[in-house]
């Protein structure tokens, strides 16, 4: 059957691309190889938010007020994420990938795209649980300063306890999930020693390069929002910088099928969307 | 939030096939997409074995469904229709003749390039997958391509879907809410959206086949 041509732009598509354009011009952030159903969504709640009638008018904005790109760069990026989020995934680590790391000497995990740290940590109460966490250097980064800002802090909804720790135990948590955070202030702050060993770091998987060999690499429902040419320089940036036979982890309704490295990762745990390196 | 749908004005008697050739005519199409909510899964179950086997477009189903139970939809549909069934999976290029259901837990998208996206954004009208976000997308892409049908349901999910449709040029085609084992979302769409059609499921039934045939 033959498709007719698609529909030629709409204004609003078009101010899109000159929007993210000039986002890149201006402040070298690189959102012009997302997704766009779910970018202009965003783009258009931006609009409301910030009062603007046009797509041109918050560009105009934007332009010429680094404090309304500020305050656009929370909706380009999508910090929606929760602690312990797919408890299978979780479960799956500690069965399938933490016999590995417990052979290192030293470990380095890398949580791409972080967002504001429920992500980062659910994993250092899981090493830590299996004994791994003092030996492990863990790199948690995003391009969204103040997601990285939050997840140094580690403060959480408290009202998000409950799923939290259901979650938690669903995930083969070991000890009582009450242990790792103090309730203060209508928030739950979370065990700085959990994160001592964390660096929190500006790195966009867009522009920026590999900047260490790791063991693990976890990226969860981030490269959902990239479009296949982004998804294929992540994939290449991840299998650059994990170790021989090294882990990756995706989110559970990601595939890797699409892309040119689909035949160097070989899948490890197929629902739970965690992956290895394949040897060469 | 209003619950209680105002009378709808709704053809009566059904129209018969030749009306409903009458109001397709001139139109042809290149996707299809339904949305549905509580009582969605037994209309579904009642209309989509009127898709024929050779059928040429692709359908796209989306019911809410609980955010932490995987949708068993198509695997369900799989075994009942005569064209190919999938889960739509992100990335992955929509290929016509395929009907496809939305999973649970992530919103669903259509991009310009015809391929599906995911996005876990916060869920629109309490749902994720929600058939806003579906049908938004879906319209921008086909634009007059596009049929949206919009079945039972207790929610105001879809309602702006069926409207962006119906601004770029689809056809849209709502549950006569009488018909509906929940009247909510059929009377929702009708009031923001002004559909081509509302009829009875029976009639949606007969409408479905005849939108691959292209009369002038």
């Amino acid at each position: 059957m033959k498709n007719t041509p698609p529909t030629p732009p709409s204004d609003v598509d078009i101010e899109m691309r000159m929007l993210i354009e000039a986002v890149y011009l201006k402040y070298n952030y690189d959102f012009r190889d997302y997704t766009g159903a779910s970018q202009k969504r965003r783009v258009l709640a931006a609009l409301r938010t910030m009062e603007c009638a046009t797509v041109s008018e918050l560009q105009a904005r934007v332009m010429h007020d680094p404090a309304a790109f500020a305050q656009l760069l929370q909706f380009l990026t999508i910090p929606v994420t929760e602690m312990f989020r797919d408890p299978d995934y979780y479960l799956a680590v500690r069965r399938l990938v933490v016999p590995f790391l417990k052979t290192y000497p030293s470990l380095n995990v890398w949580v791409a795209g972080c967002s504001t740290g429920e992500e980062v940590y659910s994993l250092a109460i899981l090493l830590h649980e299996e004994g791994l966490l003092e030996r492990t250097q863990m790199y948690a980064t995003d391009i969204n300063p103040d997601s990285l800002e939050a997840a140094r802090r580690g403060v959480m909804p408290l009202d998000k306890m409950r799923l939290y720790t259901e979650n938690y135990q669903k995930a083969g948590g070991t000890r009582a999930f009450s242990d790792y955070y103090t309730a203060a202030y209508g928030g739950a702050l979370f065990d700085h020693a959990l994160v001592e060993h964390v660096t929190f770091a500006d790195h966009s998987l867009a522009t920026d390069a590999v900047f260490a060999e790791t063991h693990f690499i976890s990226c969860r429902n981030v490269m959902i929002y990239f479009n296949r040419r982004l998804q294929n320089r992540v994939l290449g940036l991840f299998h650059e910088s994990l170790c021989h036979r090294g882990f990756l982890g995706l989110g559970s309704k990601e595939s890797i099928d699409f892309s040119s490295y689909a035949q160097r990762f070989e899948p490890l745990a197929k629902r739970e969307r965690l992956f290895r390196k394949a040897g060469t | 939030m209003r619950f209680d749908p105002a009378p709808v004005p709704a053809q009566s008697p059904a129209p018969s096939d030749a009306v409903l050739r009458a109001a397709l005519r001139g139109r042809r199409f290149d996707a299809v997409v339904i949305g549905g909510s509580a009582g969605g899964v037994d209309a579904l179950v009642a209309l989509l074995p009127a898709i024929p086997a050779g059928f040429g477009l692709p359908v796209f189903c989306i019911l809410h469904l609980p955010g932490d139970r995987e949708s068993r939809l198509a695997e369900l549909f799989a075994e009942r229709l005569p064209v190919p069934v999938r889960e739509a999976t992100d990335k992955a290029e929509i290929v016509p003749g395929t009907v496809y259901f939305a999973g649970s837990g992530y919103h669903l998208s259509v991009e310009q390039d015809r391929t599906f996206s995911i996005s876990c954004e916060p869920p629109v009208h309490f749902a994720r997958p929600a058939i806003d976000v579906l049908m938004e997308s879906s319209a921008d892409v086909y634009g007059p391509g596009l049929v949206g049908i919009l079945l039972t349901g207790a929610n105001q999910d879809g309602a702006s879907g069926m409207a962006r449709i119906r601004a770029r040029g689809g056809f849209t085609v709502v549950q006569d809410p009488r018909d509906a084992q929940v009247a909510t979302m059929p009377g929702g769409a009708i009031r923001a959206s002004h559909p081509n059609l509302i009829l009875p499921l029976e009639r949606i039934h007969a409408l479905l086949p005849m939108l691959e045939t292209i009369e002038s």
